[in-house]
């Protein structure tokens, strides 16, 4: 039997610093390798904080059930030895790094991995190369390796940087929470040509997204609702389009006076 | 993980300081005090002609005089230095004749600071790239900001710079121990020897500069330094030359007990052109031992001078034991139009460092730069910053600050930018910015500006952060470790000075402070 990419089981989340506030109320979730999946749901469903968790974020404590990642309970883990082993957040809001250019960054990233993994260090050369041929594969110019992390850089520039990150990490999961938010259509399509060309046997995606117009671009093999907490309802990608028709309001949210994200 | 107070509980561990070992080896001292015989043994210790003792006699009449200085921000305090206490010579017995004789225990010293004295090894260094290297050459160069050639761990002087080799000062305590590549600067008609040198072999030189960009009676140090000054470097840089090569001294304190008094002089005539680089260490010992250092920098008319330190003195214990009082009066003066003087320094080290490079903008059109990084973590204490006196017309200094506090470190910047009425057009731009790391540092600023020409322009940018928790975790949800994602972090914060720095220098520079800033994060 395959192992899952992504199992999680009865996930209970709650803010670390306010623990009356649980924001996850028993999430189950299971992507096996190859598969795309989508959650969306209104703002205030708790689709963010399910991204943050599963990359590590210190700032949420899990009260009860279990995420694991190819087969280990990652719970424990520290978010980078998370990323070490497969799996990368898409950031919402890419931070800016002023003074770290984009390529001293990736190469900290990719030998941190490396290291991880056993391996030496790439080379200068090897990972330059490397760098060229996943810029040319994400339709990334190479110029924005040389400019700071995220600084000064146009929406869609951040979004496309985050999905090169992960073709140059190699990253079996990709999380990509609301990478369509503040795209206009052409940069959504670059960056959704971006995620179609590592699709693969291998690797699984999660897409966080509000709207459904992402998941035209790229077309999830199952869509799932997230609506206070919990998964309201799964099925195909024709979930996205029904909810396309119907909005959120037979999940019982009125989406006019839906809770901030 | 990283919430505040975890960070601040972590900042508690100490880090290793890698050059904290002594080298065991046969010396002689001057026996502890401060006394006219003092400063007489020194000056026949090293052969100095009548007048260098009589002006170093001035300088120690003058002292007498003196108080030291209490202005400096010191939250923690300090137990000021017994002058009495201190032995003001210390040197190695066997004084070398030439490089060939230097004593192989001293040669090795240098050796494990990661300073090569063997000109032979230094020179092969750029012979040593095949054709499949130089193929490779364009690709280094794109990864080289990012220091993807260097392989050390901080703190240690290239024995290369774009590929040329670097001659070498050695001064252990109180005596140069080598001089590399004197004779390859000579035949470009460069001086390059130690100050002692200097006063026997080029007394007009010294007689006309030393002491006229800081004089004897300037301050309480400086006023020691003038009386017990040991060794140190000196440089003269002809007409029209440009240093073949950059030039570099590496102090070393071995010897308790003992202070380090160096003195460096260095002149560039009309039109020359020098890069100079100086790196310190010392042993970890549980007293303050004291480094009152004085350089002086002469630039005549469209003369350049780049002057770059990188300070890693051993900087006490976490309880604020031990550690180098590094209190060191830098000047310089822009003699003729157009000339330009450039500081750069890099502080990680020391108990306690009070140090204001500074540059007299006398010619017109001269320039001044001041880029500065400066670290206190444990129980640190800095208080550094600069001087930029403007007098010449259209005149124009520049200054950028990084302050980086961490553990219980404070960090203090002190600037003095100051206009006077014959500054016509001057212009100075200051840029002051401190991070804080953990919350049981602190930063400070005190700019002082002082403008007596309507037409000058002062500029003040100042900023204070903490380094942000999103940040660190968008670099750690990219698979880089905490605190490796901290040195990021900082060495993007202090990017527009590394970029001053030869580059080698600024890849040291880098790790300096990743090996500095270690247990600062959990």
């Amino acid at each position: 039997m395959t192992t899952p990419l992504l199992e999680i089981k009865n996930l209970h989340v709650r803010l670390e610093d306010q623990p009356a506030v649980e924001i996850l109320h028993g999430v189950d979730l299971t992507i096996m390798p190859g598969e795309v999946h989508s959650i969306m749901g209104p703002n205030g469903s708790g689709k963010s904080t399910l991204a943050q968790v599963l990359a590590g974020k210190e700032d949420y404590e899990i009260t009860e059930g279990s995420i694991e990642f190819r087969g280990e309970d990652i719970a424990e883990l520290g978010p980078d030895e998370r990323a070490n082993a497969g799996l990368f957040l898409a950031f919402q809001y890419p931070v800016e790094i002023p003074g770290v250019s984009a390529m001293q960054f990736l190469k900290a990233a990719v030998n941190a991995k490396r290291e991880f993994e056993g391996k030496d260090e790439l080379d200068a050369a090897a990972l330059l190369k490397h760098f060229r041929a996943k810029a040319e594969q994400i339709n990334v110019p190479y110029d924005m390796l040389k400019r700071n992390v995220n600084e000064g850089f146009s929406g869609g520039e951040k979004k496309r940087f985050e999905i090169f990150q992960m073709a140059v990490l190699g990253s079996v999961l990709g999380v990509l929470d609301e990478t369509d938010s503040g795209l206009d259509i052409d940069a959504l399509r670059i960056v959704s040509d971006g995620v179609n060309s590592m699709r693969g046997d291998e690797r699984g995606f999660l897409l966080i997204t509000h709207y459904q117009r992402l998941l035209e671009y790229i077309v999830p093999d199952h869509v799932h609702i997230l609506v206070g907490g919990k998964i309201a309802k799964s099925g195909g990608k024709e979930v996205a389009a029904e909810l396309e028709q119907t909005g959120y309001a037979p999940f019982g949210v009125n989406e006019a006076v839906g809770a901030g994200a | 993980m990283t919430t505040t107070a975890e960070v601040a509980a972590l900042t508690e561990e100490r880090r290793e300081y890698k050059y904290g070992w002594t080298t065991d080896i046969e010396q002689e001292f001057a026996p502890p005090g401060l006394n006219d015989d003092t400063v007489r043994f020194i000056s026949a210790k090293k052969d100095e002609p009548a007048w260098m003792t009589e002006w170093r006699l001035k300088a120690l009449r003058h002292l007498e005089k003196m108080e030291p200085p209490t202005w400096q921000f010191l939250p923690y305090g300090y137990e000021q230095p017994d002058l009495q206490a201190i032995s003001y010579y210390a040197a190695p017995k066997q004084a070398p004749k030439s490089l060939d004789e230097v004593d192989p225990a001293l040669l090795e010293t240098y050796e494990k600071l990661g300073i090569s004295l063997n000109e032979t090894k230094a020179l092969l260094g750029i012979t040593d790239a095949s054709p499949a290297d130089a193929a490779r050459s364009r690709e280094e160069a794109e990864l080289a900001e990012f220091g993807a050639k260097a392989n050390g761990d901080g703190s240690e002087i290239p024995t290369t710079v774009e590929g040329k080799p670097v001659a070498v000062d050695a001064v252990f305590d109180s005596v140069s121990v080598a001089t590399t590549f004197q004779k390859q600067l000579a035949e470009a008609g460069v001086i390059f020897c130690s100050i002692s040198e200097a006063i026997r072999e080029h007394p007009e030189l010294v007689k006309k500069y030393l002491g006229s960009v800081v004089p004897y009676a300037d301050n309480y140090y400086a006023c020691l330094n003038s009386a017990v000054f040991s060794d140190g470097s000196f440089v003269y840089v002809p007409k029209n030359t440009k240093c073949p090569m950059e030039l570099s001294t590496y102090f070393r304190i071995n010897a308790q007990n003992t202070g380090q008094f160096e003195r460096t002089l260095i002149i560039a005539d009309e039109g020359a052109e020098v890069s100079y680089l100086e790196g310190c260490t010392a042993p970890q010992r549980d007293e303050n031992q004291l480094h009152a250092a004085v350089v002086e920098l002469v630039a005549e008319k469209d003369a350049k001078i780049k002057y770059s330190t990188i300070q890693n003195w051993y900087p006490g214990d976490e309880n604020g034991k031990g550690g180098i009082f590094n209190f060191v009066t830098k000047r310089g003066v822009c003699n003729g139009d157009r000339a330009h003087i450039s500081w750069t320094q890099v502080e990680t080290g020391s108990a306690i460092t009070w140090k204001y490079p500074s540059v007299i903008m006398k010619g017109d059109d001269s320039k001044g730069e001041f880029y500065s990084v400066a670290l206190t973590t444990l129980r640190q204490q800095a208080d550094t910053g600069t001087k930029m006196i403007h007098i010449g017309k259209n005149t124009t200094s520049t200054i950028v600050s990084k302050g980086i506090s961490a553990g219980h470190g404070h960090n203090t910047y002190r600037g003095l930018v100051e206009m006077r009425k014959s500054a016509t057009d001057a212009h100075n731009f200051t840029q002051c910015d401190s991070i804080l790391i953990g919350d049981r540092c602190g930063a400070h600023t005190f700019p002082y500006v002082d403008v007596r020409n309507t037409t000058a322009t002062a500029e003040h940018e100042a900023s204070t952060t903490k380094i942000a928790e999103d940040q660190l975790f968008y670099c750690t949800a990219r698979g880089i470790s905490e605190e490796d994602a901290m040195s990021l972090l900082v060495n993007g914060f202090c990017k527009e000075v590394f970029s001053e720095l030869p580059m080698e220098f600024a890849v040291e520079a880098n790790k300096l402070l990743a090996v500095s800033l270690e247990g600062s994060v959990g």
